[in-house]
């Protein structure tokens, strides 16, 4: 599988709000053992988190660096008052990194220098991602409901490194309003953190008990797993170069590791696949969006774990 | 109300009623009403209400022009989902027609054909759809300076004091979404539509779609789904909502209930002279899919309300019966309290 261009490994941010400790020690853990290229630290999520692993970022960073890590800052996804505006600027104004974008605003920010985009930026087409490229960004992680059908007109268009997510729960909605506080009877300005409960997100069920969707604080996420070990093949035949891994409380060294493994054409789809399955707790997976059907359907290995529907 | 939007800003601070319409009778209705402006989509992809047998041809569009501009009033176009990769035909086509037809404005949400719209018709006026989720001062200046956006509508996510901060740092006008279908995530930053039927606001203009809904009766219920997956059930007696997946009840932390929101919808009528206050240009009622009727009553109190609020009157509950009867109602996001 593996193409004359080398293939790069991304790791997200840490989607979800992890003890500070339990937050170093993974990214320590990841310095170390984790066969990616790049790593992304930074809230995403809800700007309320961000005060808890602060005093542990130098470290963190520090650790990345001399493991030959790029470190990459991502930023919030919904910035809506000044005091959110002001944690996005402060990551700006302050640092020589590549630093993410995932609300335009941030990329207003960036303009004119090297820049990220994440996922949470709309760019559907190849005119708004020529914009942006012309704006200052060099890479962009694809928005995750895009088809194989679109990647490929994307990669074709502008040169930009795309980058696209292959594992994880998708994040598929966010919101003003913190989901995880008020199934506690809480409201978002009195959360008490009980979002800290729950480090791969909150199972959300229909009424007949089907597993549907996951909450973290603000975001909805999918209940499955997206899982692009049995699609890397085609990704890289579209001109795909970056994939990204977003964490869960799973072992991601080791998920990193078999994702490395399929690229490098040293492991089967299927026998990665039987890894990463451990990892997750037999979580269902789903590539739906990647086939232009359903997010959270399965096409492809293996059958077992499929959504039936 | 014979006035231009900029003679507006100037002249008086009375609030401008922007009304949806589906169907030309729709548009007649809300003009008849007394709506400062309509808006509405062409009938396909290139608008988030692509429902069937909704929304305008050429032909309407023109007809419809005529009869807003012969009294004084204006039609926004609107042309505000994600045009797919390698097929941005149908939305340059869009614009071309809206700016050739003579419409007072057009509302957009992707960076690529804002631009295109910059380029090509720069002197029609650009509004920035609640689809673009700008929800601060640094997105809404950008979309300013790079494209000239002369107004933005801003997404469902602000209290009132946000909006009055943001109003005072920006220098274009903000319009707000005041009654109607609420959207309970950040607009245009939502999939969890297509991650169960395959069809998104921002990709197919549609969410929940009718095609991808079932209802069943099951051991005594009536049970709604949506793409196979259970949206809410119902006891005998009890009023079955439409299965919009964010107003579902589901199951989490032990409990079952409105996880995201209630099945309930925006009024903020009784909050206008504070919306005034903060320093919005335009009211947005939602709703193109609704009928004549229900335009027209929902469209007559929001005029009463804006005139009212405009001579600083107070105005009673009975007088806005038309839109506080029925259907459960929420002031939303600009209550902070709601998050």
């Amino acid at each position: 599988m593996e193409k004359e261009s080398y293939t790069n490994l991304t790791l997200g941010p840490v989607l979800f709000n992890w003890a500070p400790e339990c937050w170093r020690d993974f990214y320590f853990r990841m310095a170390d053992e984790a066969p990616v290229d790049t790593i992304c630290v930074g809230e995403v999520v809800c700007s309320k988190r961000a005060q808890f692993f602060a005093p542990y970022l130098t470290d963190v960073v520090e650790r990345l660096l001399s493991a030959g890590k790029e470190v990459v800052l991502s930023t919030l996804a919904l910035i809506m008052n000044e005091r959110e505006i002001a944690l996005v600027r402060e990551i700006v104004e302050n640092t020589d990194f590549l630093v993410e974008a995932n609300d335009i605003s941030a990329a207003a920010l960036l303009k004119g220098r090297p820049h990220a985009i994440g996922p949470f930026v709309n760019i559907y087409n190849e005119d708004t991602l020529a914009y942006m490229v012309h704006n200052g960004a060099r890479r962009v992680t694809l928005p995750v409901e895009l088809s194989a059908s679109s990647i490929a007109t994307l990669t074709k268009s502008v040169p930009a490194e795309l980058e696209v997510m292959v594992f994880g729960r998708l994040p598929l909605a966010i919101s003003a309003r913190c989901y995880h506080a008020r199934c506690h009877n809480l409201s978002r300005d009195n959360c008490q953190f009980v979002c800290e409960k729950n480090p791969d997100g909150l199972d959300v069920d229909t009424l007949n008990g089907e597993p549907f969707l996951a909450i973290n604080g603000v975001q909805t996420m999918s209940h499955t797993y997206c899982n692009l070990i049995g699609d890397l093949s085609a990704l890289l035949d579209l001109g795909i170069g970056r994939f990204r891994l977003s964490p869960h409380s799973g072992d991601m060294a080791r998920v990193a590791k078999a994702f490395r493994a399929v690229l490098e054409s040293r492991m089967a789809p299927e026998e990665a696949n039987t890894i990463i399955t451990e990892e997750t707790g037999s979580m269902p997976i789903s590539n739906g969006y990647f086939h232009g059907r359903t997010g959270a359907t399965f096409e492809g290995i293996p059958a077992d774990q499929t959504e039936a529907r | 109300m014979a006035v231009t939007v900029c003679k507006l800003k100037t002249m008086s601070k009375k609030l401008e009623l922007v009304c949806p319409a589906g169907t030309p009778a729709s548009l007649r209705a809300a003009v008849d009403a007394g709506a400062d402006v309509v808006y509405l989509g062409f009938r396909d992809v290139t608008n988030a209400r692509n429902f069937p047998g909704l929304n305008f041809s050429r032909d309407e569009l023109r007809a419809g022009l005529d009869y807003a501009h012969a009294l004084d009033r204006q039609i926004y176009v609107t042309i505000n989902t994600f045009p797919k990769a390698g097929n941005s035909g149908p939305w340059r086509k869009a614009i071309d027609d809206a700016s050739v037809l003579g419409a007072d404005a057009i509302i957009l949400a992707d960076i690529g054909l804002i631009d295109y719209a910059a380029s090509m018709h720069p002197k029609l006026r650009r509004h920035l759809s609640v689809q673009a989720s700008a929800s601060n001062t640094e997105a809404i200046r950008f979309y300013q300076e790079a494209f000239g956006i002369q107004r933005v509508i801003l997404p469902r996510v602000l209290t009132v004091a946000e909006i009055t901060e943001l109003n005072r740092k920006i220098a274009i006008e903000t319009e707000v979404f005041v009654f109607g279908g609420l959207c309970v995530m950040a607009e245009g930053r939502c999939a969890l539509s297509s991650y169960v039927t395959g069809k998104s606001p921002n990709i197919s203009g549609v969410c929940s779609p009718a095609s991808h809904v079932r209802y069943e009766e099951e051991e005594g219920r009536l049970v709604s789904r949506l793409g196979g997956y259970i949206i809410n059930t119902f006891s005998e007696g009890e009023k079955a909502g439409y299965p919009t997946l964010c107003k579902g009840r589901f199951v989490a932390n032990g409990q079952a209930h409105y996880l995201f929101e209630e099945p309930t919808s925006l009024n903020a009528i009784h909050i206008l002279p504070e919306l005034m206050a903060a320093g919005v240009t335009a009211l947005k009622i939602e709703g193109r899919q609704r009928g004549r009727a229900y335009i027209s009553q929902v469209v007559a109190a929001f005029r009463y309300a804006v005139d009212a609020a405009a001579d600083e009157l107070t105005v009673s509950r009975e007088d806005l019966i038309a839109v506080t009867e029925g259907q459960r109602k929420t002031s939303g996001a600009y209550e902070k309290t709601w998050r």
